[in-house]
């Protein structure tokens, strides 16, 4: 059991898996825990075999508490479910968290120019869209609708795992494809709007992207945005 | 062509013991796994719907995350149970626990992780007879007030260094007050440490792997108890109703101190979290941090497991009041 448990940690923490769930930091120190539980497991039946060679026989000395049962739940749910990253379930019932960023660092003068939803949305909102003007940019997340229909593009900010994951949303304006399914990917180019709306749930400020082109893309490595905790 | 040759039956399958009957461990644990492997498109079915798949990922999320730490945690309180001998103890705490409860919560600054690690240590702290009061300052204040905590809220909160000093002195207060009232009120009984086998007769090396599996498996099973309760809370209750609490300012730190308990999150990660909760006052974004790395359901469970249930259920409620005090007075001083 605890090998088992040992070995799915390494097998998340060795693959990309572990991403879904907590931030990249973390992966040295799943990979550790697994190792442990593994060693652990192989020492526990070393010692068990010892002991029974012995000739003592008399089984082993304490039972484990029936609460450990418990333990195989996760097993479960990461062998053979693989829960995806959190998507527009969450993102639609949590406020956006953008906070204002301390600095707007010079953009690079790629065109068009590859920004962070975090990021565009920081600029366009607290720095009124002065680094964006004349730009075109463009944002990567995943697409929720809110209960009126209002399409956003979505990014979910990490701190420590999915526990903490907050949304950070830009609302979506122009040429917006005609069909939107919550939770595809996109890749969305497009210019600055100084248009804004208040969350909903918080009232936290929602900037607008004013769209020209919209296309979806594979689900990136990471699905979460970790800028805030480096 | 084949010539199977029947092999006779050996004695090792006849069962010698009364324990063969009973079904081993091993044995339910591989049928399980069997079972869930066989029923596996079912369950996916009924776990697609929205709600259950961010229930599951949060669950599972709190789980992988805490469980690294978790095993940092086991095996330093293992090394303790196993290699650190009662007197060292004895020798480098003050032999007064009045003076002992600042003392081991002044320690807790060196053990850099998050609760997790503290609720196994602090019970191997108590079976290597350390003052309970001061094993239970240095486990209400080793999560919050570690560099890494410390550091992560300095970066949650640029604008505030202040937060800093006042996360630092509040959980220091909280912590040793607990102490100090543990000492004068706490009895022994409601302490019930579960019966670790003893470790006479065995190497140091099998002592110490024991120690490792039985509290990883322990602990392990009742962070899986805490961790279904906040995706569940996670999941399910609605975030808007924060709004109305942010407005008055009592109702805000109790709101914040609540959502602590609640949500489980992790101390490294909790700054980040307060530090979004923009609505709400510094006093009430302090409670939120006060309260989170000394009490939530995840350490609730753990608690109970490692201490027994009688002693949670006392423990938990008086940490949250001294918590919030502590930190409304804090933040009045400070902030």
């Amino acid at each position: 059991m605890l090998f088992l448990l040992g070995a799915a940690l390494l097998h998340a923490g060795a693959t990309d898996l572990y991403l879904r769930y907590v931030k990249a930091g973390l992966r040295p120190l799943l990979l550790a825990a697994g190792a442990v539980l593994i060693v652990t497991a192989l020492a526990t039946a070393w010692y068990e075999r010892r002991r029974a060679g012995g000739g003592h026989g008399e089984g082993h000395a304490h039972p484990e508490p029936r609460v450990s049962w418990l333990l195989i739940l996760p097993l479960l749910a990461l062998i053979l479910v693989a829960p995806p990253a959190l998507g527009s379930y969450s993102a639609t019932r949590t406020g956006t968290a953008l906070q204002e960023p301390l600095a707007y660092p010079s953009l690079s003068a790629a065109d068009p120019l590859p920004l962070s939803v975090v990021d565009y949305a920081g600029r366009a909102v607290y720095d009124h869209g002065r680094t964006l003007a004349g730009r075109t940019v463009r944002l990567t997340g995943f697409v929720a609708l809110d209960h009126d229909g209002t399409p956003y593009l979505v990014r979910m900010a990490l701190n420590c795992c999915a526990a903490d994951a907050q949304p950070v949303k830009v609302g979506l304006t122009g040429h917006i494809p005609p069909v939107l399914q919550p939770d595809t990917w996109l890749a969305v180019t497009g210019g600055y709007t100084p248009r804004t709306v208040r969350d909903p749930v918080n009232g936290g400020p929602i900037p607008f992207l004013e769209v020209t082109d919209a296309r979806p893309v594979p689900t990136p490595r990471d699905p979460y945005d970790e800028s805030w905790n480096n | 062509m084949a010539i199977v040759e029947e092999a006779p039956p050996t004695g090792e399958r006849t069962p010698q013991s009364p324990e063969a009957k009973r079904l081993t461990s091993p044995l339910v644990l591989t049928m399980l796994l069997l079972l869930m492997v066989l029923l596996q498109s079912p369950i996916r079915r009924a776990l697609s719907a929205p709600v259950m798949q961010s229930w599951t990922t949060v669950f599972v999320a709190v789980v992988v995350q805490a469980l690294p730490f978790l095993v940092l945690g086991v095996l330093l309180s293992a090394a303790i149970a196993v290699y650190v001998p009662p007197s060292f103890f004895a020798r480098a705490l003050p032999s007064r626990p009045a003076l002992a409860v600042p003392v081991a919560g002044m320690a807790g600054a060196v053990l850099p992780g998050c609760e997790c690690a503290s609720v196994p240590v602090a019970g191997a702290l108590v079976r290597r007879g350390v003052t309970p009061a001061a094993a239970l300052a240095f486990l209400l204040s080793a999560p919050a007030i570690n560099p890494i905590v410390l550091t992560a809220t300095a970066v949650a909160f640029p604008r505030n260094p202040e937060m800093v000093l006042a996360r630092f002195v509040a959980s220091l207060v909280a912590a040793c007050t607990m102490g100090w009232l543990w000492q004068r009120l706490g009895r022994t009984d409601w302490l019930r440490l579960p019966a670790h086998a003893p470790h006479e007769g065995e190497t140091r090396g099998a002592a110490f792997w024991d120690s490792v599996r039985h509290d990883v498996m322990h602990a392990g099973g009742f962070l899986v108890v805490g961790a279904m309760a906040a995706a569940t809370l996670k999941a399910v209750a609605p975030q808007s109703w924060l709004r109305t609490a942010a407005d008055n300012p009592a109702l805000a730190v109790l709101t914040l101190a609540v959502l602590a308990v609640v949500l489980s999150i992790c101390s490294e990660a909790d700054a980040f979290v307060a530090a979004s909760l923009t609505q709400f006052s510094l006093t009430a974004r302090l409670a939120f941090l006060v309260v989170g790395p000394m009490i939530d359901l995840k350490l609730f469970a753990m608690q109970a497991g490692t201490f027994g249930r009688g002693f949670a259920l006392r423990f938990a409620p008086a940490t949250f009041a001294l918590a919030i005090a502590s930190a409304v007075l804090t933040g009045w001083v400070l902030l």
